[in-house]
C-alpha cells in the first residue's frame, strides 16, 4: 500500500505492505536510521518519534496509521544548519548519553515531556521517562539533561556549553 | 613519561564534552543494523523450543519452496565442515586433568540443549520471508528431561546428562588456597560466621540487540563481518583459527558504533560464524538482527552462583581465615570466557580489602539446560564482592560491631600487599575511601533519618560495601599460566599527519565508554596539540593493527598505555628530527607544550614543523632516520590494576508492601589518575544502576522443570527505570596505579561490583527488627514482603552445618 505523510517537514511516500510498522518505514524505506529498534514491543522507547506533535513508539504503529501525519524523527530536530536543539545540546552538556543507542528516542521523549509538562520536578521527570530504557547512564545525567534542556526550551535561552574534546 | 608527570599535563582531569555525542544526538550514528549492503539478504534462526531434546529430523523441503528463500542450513550442513565455538580459558581440576570441553556447534547437531539453541538458519530476500519460511521448517524432537539449577546439577537429582563428555554434568572442580591450613584456623577460632547465598542470574540487555552482517566477495575471496561486538580482532581470531579454518588476512571484522555491551558482546556467537560462512555458500551478503526475545534467550547471561561461605575471626573481630564453596552454572555450552569467570576472576578477589591471612575456595562448575553464562559487567568480581561484603556485614552484626568498624579493623594498610589468593595489590587507601564515604553519606545524620522513617511507618537501613576489583587484565604470561588461551596486551598506533594532526588507532573498543574523547585527551596532552586535532579509530581489523578489545575495565590502563608507548616512540623520533633542524644534539632536545627546545638556549620549533619535516624531508638526516612519523606499540601490563572504594546505601522499606526504595547512595572510588571526570562519573552511574538493578529488580528465572525462560521479555524481566533511583553522591580518592604510565586503574565495572552488597546489607539492616537475618537478591517487593512475614523463621541459618550446603538455592525456580 502507498502511504503519504510528512517527515521532518518534507513530503514522503512509502510503498510498503500494510503490516509494516512505522519504524521500519522510517528506517528501511526512508533510510532515516537515527530511529532505533531496541525491543519491537513498545517497552524500551528507542524508536520514539513525534507524530502530529506527540511522542509515539514507532515500533507499535502501523504505517497506515501515519497516513497524512506530520512525523518528526531525530534527524529533523536540529536546525537546518546542524545547530542542535536545546535538548540535544543539554544531553551533550550533561553527558546524558553513552553508547547513544537509546539516545534518539530519549531525546524525542524528553522534548515531548518538556513541551507538555514544562518545568517538571526531578521526580516528575523520572516518572515521565518511564517509557524509555537506558542501560548505560543510570538515568542520572539524563534527568539532569532533561531539566537543563527543558529550562532552555521554556526560557528560550540557549544551553550554556562547555568545551568539547 | 611517568604517571605523575602525565597527570599534570593540560587536558588531564578536564571534563571535556564528548566528540562522539554530536553524531549520536542527531541520528547520525552508524550501528550495524544501520548498514545496508548491496545484494543483501536476511537471516532468521530457527531456535529450539525445548530445553533438552534429541533432534530426530529437520525437514526443510517445504520451507525451501517458500517465496524469497535463498538458502536454509541446519546441523547436518555444517557437521564435519568446521569446528565448534572455542572456549578461551582452560581450567584444570585439582588432579591436573582438564575441564570437560564438549563441542559447541554453531547449529545444533543431533541434540538441543537450551531453549533458544540454534537449530537452523533460514536466509531469504526479506526478514518477513525468512520468518515465514522459518515457521515452515519442521523439526521433530524427542524431548528429554532438563536440568536447570546448579542445585539440581550438583545433586544429580535428575539423572540427566547434557553432554556425553561430562556424564555427571560437571565441567570442572577448581580449588585455590591451603585447605588444611584454613581448616586448622577454623578449629580454634573464637568466632565463626557462616552464610549461604545465591548470586542471581542476570540478562545483560544492552539496548542495541546483537546484529551481524556476513559479507563475502567472490572476486577477492575476502570475507567481511559487520558485528555488534566489543573486540573485533579476537572475534576474527577465534572464528578463523578455531571454527572456520580461514586465514586471518582474508577476514575483516568491523564493529562500528555499538549500542552497549556490558560483556555480552565480547564473545564469539554462533550467529556470527554462521552468517560469515553462509555468505560464501550463497554468494550473498546476509544480515541478521536479533529481536529482543532472542537477546533474552541467546545472549550469554551473567552470574548464577550458589555459595556457602564461612569466616573465622578472633575475639576482636580480626579475620583469621575464610573458606568458600561455590557452585557455578555455566549453562549448556562453554561461552568464550565462561570458565574463567567463577575461578580466576572470582576467587582471586575474595581477600577484598582485608588482611585475612588464609583463604580456601572450592568451585564446582556445572552444565545445565540454560543459555550459556559468561562475563557480565564485573565478571566474577561482583560475585566475590557480594559474597565477601555480605559475610563481613554479617560478622559485624554477630559481633555487635559497626559495619564500618569491622571493615576498618581489617583493612590492608601497607602496599604492595600479597593476598593469599594470588594477587598482589600495588596501591590503595581503603581508610581514606571509607572516611570520605561516611562524610559524604552523612552517616552522622542517619539516626535522625531513621527516626523520621519510623514516624512515617517505614523501616530504614544502611548498608556498607568496601570492594576491590582486579582490572586491566592482565600480564599475558601470568594469564597464560592460569589457563588463558589468548594474549592480554593491547595495541596502539599513532599516525601523525604532515600538517600535525593525528589519527590514533586503538585495539580497545568503545561502545559507550567515550574513548574517542578520553584517548584524544591523552594524545593531545602528550603532544601539546588541540584535542580537535586528534581523532580515534577503533573497531575495525582492516584499519587497526591488532587489538584485544574492551572488557574488564581495561581500555585506558592497557589500551591507553599502548598509546602512551607509541607516543614515547613518536617523541623519540620527533626529537631527532628537531635536533637536526636546530643543529643540536638529540640529548639536548626537550619537548613540552607542543614545542621542541634546545636545553639552555632560546631555540624552539613547534610540533607541527617537525611533523611536516618528517613527510617533506628536504632538510632531514635521511642517512640515519626514516621519513614519516607513524609509530605502533604493543603494551603488556606487568600486573592487574586495583580500583577499590566504599559504597554506602540507605534504603527505606515499606512495612505494608515490602517495597524497597533506595533513598541515598554514596560511592567513593579510587580509580587512580582520572583523565575525564565527567566520563568516569557516567561510568560509575551506569555500573551502580546495573548493580542496584541486580539487588532490587533483575532476576533471570527459568522454569525448573521444563527449562523454559520465564523472564523472556521486558514485561517479565525488571529493567531499572529512571524512577527507581535517587541522584547518587559520588567522590573519588586517588592513589595512582604504580605500574602503568598513566596511573589509571579503570572505572567501567566498579559500580556493578560494589553496589549489590551495599543494597542488600541495607535491606537486612532495615529488616533486622523483624528478625530477618538473610535475604537473596533481588529485593523485590513480593520477596521482601514474604521475608517480612516469615520474620525470625529464617534466623535458623546460623545453625546450618559447616559443610557446603545447597539448601539456600532458589536458583532456577519461579518466584513464588
Amino acid at each position: 500500500m502507498q502511504v503519504a505523510f510528512t517527515v521532518n517537514g518534507r513530503p514522503a511516500t512509502v510503498d510498503a505492505p500494510p503490516n509494516t510498522f512505522l519504524v521500519h518505514a522510517i528506517r528501511e524505506h526512508l533510510h532515516l536510521t537515527g530511529t532505533h529498534v531496541g525491543c519491537d514491543t513498545a517497552q524500551c522507547g528507542a524508536c520514539t518519534v513525534h507524530m502530529n506533535g506527540r511522542a509515539v513508539k514507532s515500533c507499535n504503529i502501523l504505517v497506515g496509521q501515519a497516513a497524512g501525519a506530520q512525523i518528526t524523527t531525530i534527524e529533523g530536530v536540529a536546525q537546518p544548519d546542524g545547530t542542535m536543539h536545546p535538548m540535544q545540546a543539554a544531553f551533550k552538556e550533561c553527558h546524558g548519553l553513552q553508547c547513544g543507542f537509546c539516545t534518539p528516542g530519549m531525546v524525542m521523549s524528553a522534548i515531548d515531556l518538556c513541551t507538555h509538562h514544562p518545568r517538571s520536578s526531578e521526580s516528575e521527570i523520572r516518572e515521565l521517562l518511564d517509557g524509555n530504557l537506558c542501560r548505560c547512564t543510570g538515568y542520572q545525567n539524563i534527568v539532569k539533561a532533561v531539566q537543563m534542556g527543558g529550562e532552555a526550551m521554556a526560557s528560550g535561552t540557549p544551553v550554556k556549553t562547555t568545551a568539547t574534546a | 613519561m611517568g604517571a605523575s608527570d602525565f597527570s599534570n599535563l593540560p587536558h588531564i582531569g578536564e571534563a571535556l564534552r564528548r566528540k562522539e555525542d554530536y553524531r549520536f544526538l542527531t541520528g547520525a550514528g552508524n550501528y550495524t543494523d544501520d548498514i545496508t549492503l548491496a545484494n543483501q539478504s536476511h537471516a532468521v534462526f530457527v531456535r529450539s523450543p525445548h530445553a533438552h531434546a534429541v533432534i530426530k529430523s529437520v525437514d526443510t523441503a517445504e520451507a525451501l519452496k517458500m517465496p524469497g528463500v535463498v538458502g536454509i542450513f541446519s546441523g547436518k550442513d555444517i557437521e564435519g565442515k568446521m569446528g565448534g565455538l572455542p572456549c578461551g580459558w582452560l581450567i584444570n581440576n585439582p588432579d591436573g586433568t582438564p575441564m570437560k570441553e564438549p563441542m559447541h556447534p554453531i547449529l545444533a547437531i543431533n541434540k538441543v540443549r537450551y531453549v533458544g539453541d540454534h537449530v537452523a538458519m533460514v536466509v531469504a530476500e526479506t526478514v518477513e520471508q525468512a520468518k515465514n519460511a522459518a515457521e515452515a521448517v519442521v523439526v521433530d524432537y524427542d524431548v528429554l528431561p532438563a536440568v536447570v539449577s546448579v542445585a539440581d546439577a550438583a545433586k544429580k537429582a535428575s539423572g540427566v546428562t547434557l553432554h556425553d563428555e561430562a556424564p555427571d554434568n560437571q565441567c570442572y572442580k577448581w580449588t585455590l588456597g591451603d585447605k588444611a591450613a584454613v581448616d586448622a584456623v577454623f578449629a580454634t577460632a573464637a568466632h565463626v560466621t557462616k552464610l549461604d547465598l545465591v548470586n542471581n542470574r542476570l540478562i545483560p540487555n544492552p539496548i542495541e540487540p546483537r546484529v551481524a552482517i556476513g559479507s563475502y566477495s567472490r572476486g577477492t575471496d575476502d570475507y567481511t563481518l559487520y558485528v555488534s561486538n566489543q573486540n573485533p580482532h579476537v572475534e576474527r581470531l577465534l572464528m578463523t583459527a578455531f571454527v572456520l579454518g580461514l586465514p586471518e588476512h582474508k577476514v575483516r571484522v568491523i564493529a562500528p558504533d555499538v549500542g552497549g555491551g556490558f560483556g555480552s558482546k565480547i564473545f564469539l556467537y554462533a550467529e556470527d560464524v554462521c552468517l560469515t560462512w553462509a555468505a560464501k555458500q550463497l554468494n550473498r551478503n546476509i544480515k541478521w538482527t536479533a529481536e529482543r526475545s532472542e537477546c533474552f534467550l541467546s545472549d550469554a547471561h551473567g552470574r548464577d552462583h550458589v555459595s556457602h561461605a564461612e569466616m573465622a575471626l578472633d575475639k576482636d573481630g580480626k579475620f583469621l581465615a575464610m573458606r568458600v564453596h561455590t557452585d557455578a552454572n555455566l549453562g549448556a555450552y562453554l561461552s568464550t570466557f565462561s570458565t574463567a569467570v567463577p575461578t580466576i576472576l572470582y576467587a582471586t578477589l575474595l581477600a577484598g580489602q582485608y588482611t585475612t591471612p588464609q583463604i580456601y575456595v572450592e568451585v564446582d562448575a556445572w552444565f545445565t539446560n540454560t543459555a550459556p553464562v559468561d562475563a557480565y559487567r564485573g565478571a566474577g568480581r561482583p560475585e566475590a564482592t557480594y559474597l565477601l561484603e555480605r559475610l563481613v556485614s554479617r560478622c559485624a552484626w554477630k559481633m555487635n560491631l559497626g559495619q564500618d568498624e569491622i571493615r576498618k579493623r581489617n583493612f590492608i594498610t601497607t602496599f604492595p600487599y600479597q593476598t593469599p589468593v594470588a594477587l598482589q595489590y600495588d596501591t590503595g587507601d581503603f581508610h581514606a575511601c571509607m572516611d570520605k564515604a561516611r562524610v559524604l553519606a552523612d552517616v552522622d545524620g542517619y539516626a535522625q533519618r531513621k527516626s523520621a522513617s519510623e514516624a512515617a511507618g517505614k523501616l530504614r537501613g544502611m548498608g556498607y560495601s568496601s570492594y576491590i576489583e582486579a582490572c586491566g587484565i592482565a600480564p599475558s604470561n601470568i594469564a597464560g599460566a592460569l589457563g588463558a588461551r589468548a594474549g592480554l596486551f593491547e595495541c596502539g598506533e599513532i599516525r601523525v599527519h604532515p600538517t600535525g594532526s593525528v589519527t590514533v588507532f586503538t585495539g580497545s573498543h568503545s561502545h559507550g565508554q567515550g574513548h574517542e574523547t578520553t584517548f584524544a585527551q591523552v594524545v593531545a596532552a602528550r603532544l601539546g596539540i588541540p584535542v580537535d586535532n586528534v581523532d580515534v579509530v577503533h573497531g575495525d581489523t582492516g584499519r587497526v593493527p591488532f587489538g584485544m578489545g574492551t572488557y574488564g575495565s581495561r581500555s585506558i590502563s592497557v589500551g591507553g598505555a599502548a598509546i602512551m608507548k607509541a607516543l614515547d616512540k613518536i617523541e623519540t623520533k620527533a626529537k631527532k628530527i628537531a635536533a637536526h633542524l636546530m643543529e643540536a644534539s638529540d640529548a639536548d632536545i626537550e619537548f613540552a607544550n607542543g614545542e621542541f627546545t634546545v636545553k639552555g638556549t632560546d631555540k624552539k620549533i613547534p610540533f607541527g614543523q617537525v611533523a611536516l619535516t618528517a613527510y617533506v624531508p628536504h632538510n632531514y638526516p635521511l642517512d640515519k632516520l626514516e621519513p614519516g612519523l607513524n609509530e605502533t606499540a604493543f603494551y603488556d601490563p606487568t600486573n592487574f590494576t586495583f580500583p577499590g572504594g566504599t559504597y554506602i546505601c540507605e534504603v527505606e522499606v515499606d512495612k505494608q508492601t515490602g517495597e524497597v526504595r533506595v533513598d541515598r547512595f554514596t560511592a567513593v572510588d579510587d580509580f587512580g589518575t582520572i583523565i575525564n571526570p565527567m566520563i568516569v562519573e557516567g561510568q560509575v552511574h551506569g555500573g551502580l544502576v546495573q548493580g542496584i538493578g541486580q539487588a532490587l529488580l533483575e532476576n533471570c528465572v527459568y522454569d525448573n522443570e521444563t527449562g523454559q525462560l520465564l523472564t523472556g521479555s521486558f514485561m517479565d524481566y525488571a529493567m531499572p527505570r529512571a524512577a527507581d533511583f535517587p541522584q547518587f553522591k559520588l567522590d573519588t580518592v586517588c592513589t595512582p596505579c604504580t605500574h602503568n604510565p598513566l596511573g589509571t586503574k579503570g572505572c567501567g565495572e566498579a559500580g556493578a561490583i560494589g553496589s549489590p552488597p551495599a543494597v542488600i546489607n541495607a535491606v537486612l539492616d532495615a529488616l533486622a527488627p523483624l528478625g530477618v537475618k538473610d535475604f537473596d537478591m533481588p529485593a523485590s517487593a513480593s520477596r521482601v514482603w514474604e521475608a517480612m512475614q516469615k520474620g525470625s523463621g529464617s534466623a535458623a541459618r546460623d545453625s546450618q552445618p559447616q559443610e557446603p550446603s545447597l539448601s539456600a538455592s532458589t536458583q532456577g525456580r519461579p518466584v513464588p
